[in-house]
């Protein structure tokens, strides 16, 4: 690793601050941005450590939505909305393993956008909304490719508000030696419509597949997916499977998913 | 350079690291508690497993700094001042749970934390606990075997996948 300071603030405005400083970024977790850091793919002067601050923290209900702080821990998401939003709680409990998620966060994750990271898609199809030190900004205008979201410089996620669905299913179609999925299929089923988000299969990283979710919304059944195929043209295509394979994953996982809410 | 101060095992520790200085090097370098290993350093295998604050983490993926004020528990604390091994060590003695030994202080770790939180864990619950501590030697059924014993269950009958 380059040689960098490590800054410790107590609450956002203080985090903000220290970002504002040259070549800083922010340190959630860790789990994404240490190996990033070993592999010299980044260079920060400055690491503002964001696990110190308490507001950044939590899983509550407000006005009927869920609420989850920036800096929470997959662990702490998986026990604390166990009973609020169950499909949510499931898909954290299913992120990497016992010692990734006692210190990666939803913040961190969302903040990166890997291409195939489970969040993504369960803020997508939750049609959540991302709140940061500065806006609120709407899932759908939040994820704007592989790596790349409407984050801007030292800009922190501070939270997330997630709708609840009437029901809803992560299906992960794991992919063991790195343990993010090849593909997975987050449905969410609403009273008066239905929203499918793909990871892990498409160049422009996570993404809402409309046809799907129309097809569902006027029958809520694995079969209303019959004969609808996504272009393997456009996914990704590497050693562990190829587009048109990773094309095909989409549809199973969709009616995996599915067959689990019906 | 930054003053951190911890306790390790149950004792005072305290050191001066760099912002880039990882915990498992602050423990091994400068504690010279070298019962914790570096197998990948990519957060991949385990090896590196302590408990900071009660909670299983990977101590290659956590700088030193952010373990300022924590406590720490290693491979080092879990035997009695003497010698004897906890119930966890003398299972995996007992089962063969280690061939070279590598992987043995984040298993132990890993299953110490999977205890705390469900004391009788299932084949499938503790395989699962495991998959993020790799095991080069011994195909991890005695490993498993030796998990479920601690946990003072009956493991006879347990069969190899
Ligand atoms: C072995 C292993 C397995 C994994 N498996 C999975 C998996 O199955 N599914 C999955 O989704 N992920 C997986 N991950 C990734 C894991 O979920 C990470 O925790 C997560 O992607 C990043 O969160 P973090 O808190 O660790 O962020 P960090 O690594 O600290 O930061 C990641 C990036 O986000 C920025 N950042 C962090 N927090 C904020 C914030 N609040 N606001 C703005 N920017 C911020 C940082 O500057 C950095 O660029 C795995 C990781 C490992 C090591
Ligand atoms: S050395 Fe830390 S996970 Fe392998
Ligand atoms: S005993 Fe050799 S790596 Fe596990």
């Amino acid at each position: 690793m380059y040689d960098f300071e490590i800054e410790r603030p107590g609450n956002v405005a203080d985090a903000v601050k220290a970002l504002g400083q040259e070549d800083a970024q922010p340190l959630s977790g860790g789990q994404t941005l240490i190996p990033t850091l070993k592999a010299r793919l980044a260079m920060p002067s400055v690491l503002v450590s964001l696990a110190g601050i308490d507001e950044l923290k939590g899983v509550e209900m407000r006005d009927g939505a869920l609420w989850i702080g920036g800096g929470t821990t997959h662990a702490t998401v998986m026990r604390e909305a166990a009973d609020s939003y169950p499909a949510l709680a499931s898909l954290a409990a299913r992120i990497g393993d016992p010692a990734v998620r006692n210190r990666g966060t939803i913040g961190g994750s969302l903040a990166n956008n890997d291409p195939s990271a489970c969040y993504p898609a369960g803020a997508l199809a939750s049609g959540a909304t991302i709140e940061t030190d500065r806006r609120e900004i709407a899932a759908d205008d939040y994820f704007q490719g592989m790596f790349t979201t409407a984050l801007e410089e030292g800009e922190i996620v501070t939270g997330v508000r997630f709708p609840i669905p009437q029901a809803a299913h992560y299906e992960k179609f794991i992919q063991p030696a790195s343990r993010f999925p090849l593909v997975a299929a987050f449905v969410a089923r609403f009273d008066s419509h239905v929203r499918v988000a793909i990871t892990g299969a498409s160049n422009e990283g996570v993404f809402r597949w409309r046809e799907a979710e129309a097809a569902l919304g006027a029958t809520f059944a694995a079969s209303a997916l019959d004969g609808l195929t996504l272009d393997g043209g456009e996914m990704i295509s590497d050693l562990h499977g190829s587009g048109a394979y990773r094309a095909h994953l989409c549809g199973v996982m969709t009616r995996r998913a599915v067959q689990s809410i019906v | 350079m930054t003053q951190v101060k911890m306790t390790v095992n149950g004792k005072p520790a305290s050191g001066e690291v760099e912002g880039r200085t990882l915990l498992v090097h602050f423990l091994r370098d400068d504690l010279e508690l070298t019962g914790t290993h570096v197998g990948c350093d990519t957060s991949q295998c385990g090896a590196c497993v302590v408990h900071v604050n009660g909670n299983a983490v990977k101590a290659c993926t956590m700088f030193a700094v952010e373990a300022d004020g924590a406590e720490v528990d290693t491979i080092e604390g879990q035997a009695a001042p003497d010698g004897t091994l906890n119930t966890i060590q003398q299972a995996f003695q007992d089962h063969h749970g280690l061939q070279c030994g590598f992987c043995t202080p984040g298993m132990v770790m890993s299953a110490a934390a999977l205890l705390k939180e469900n004391p009788k864990p299932s084949e499938a619950e503790v395989r699962h606990y495991l998959d993020g501590n790799i095991c080069r030697c011994t195909g991890y059924h005695n490993i498993v075997k030796a998990i479920m014993a601690a946990s003072g269950q009956e493991v006879s009958a347990l069969a190899a996948e």
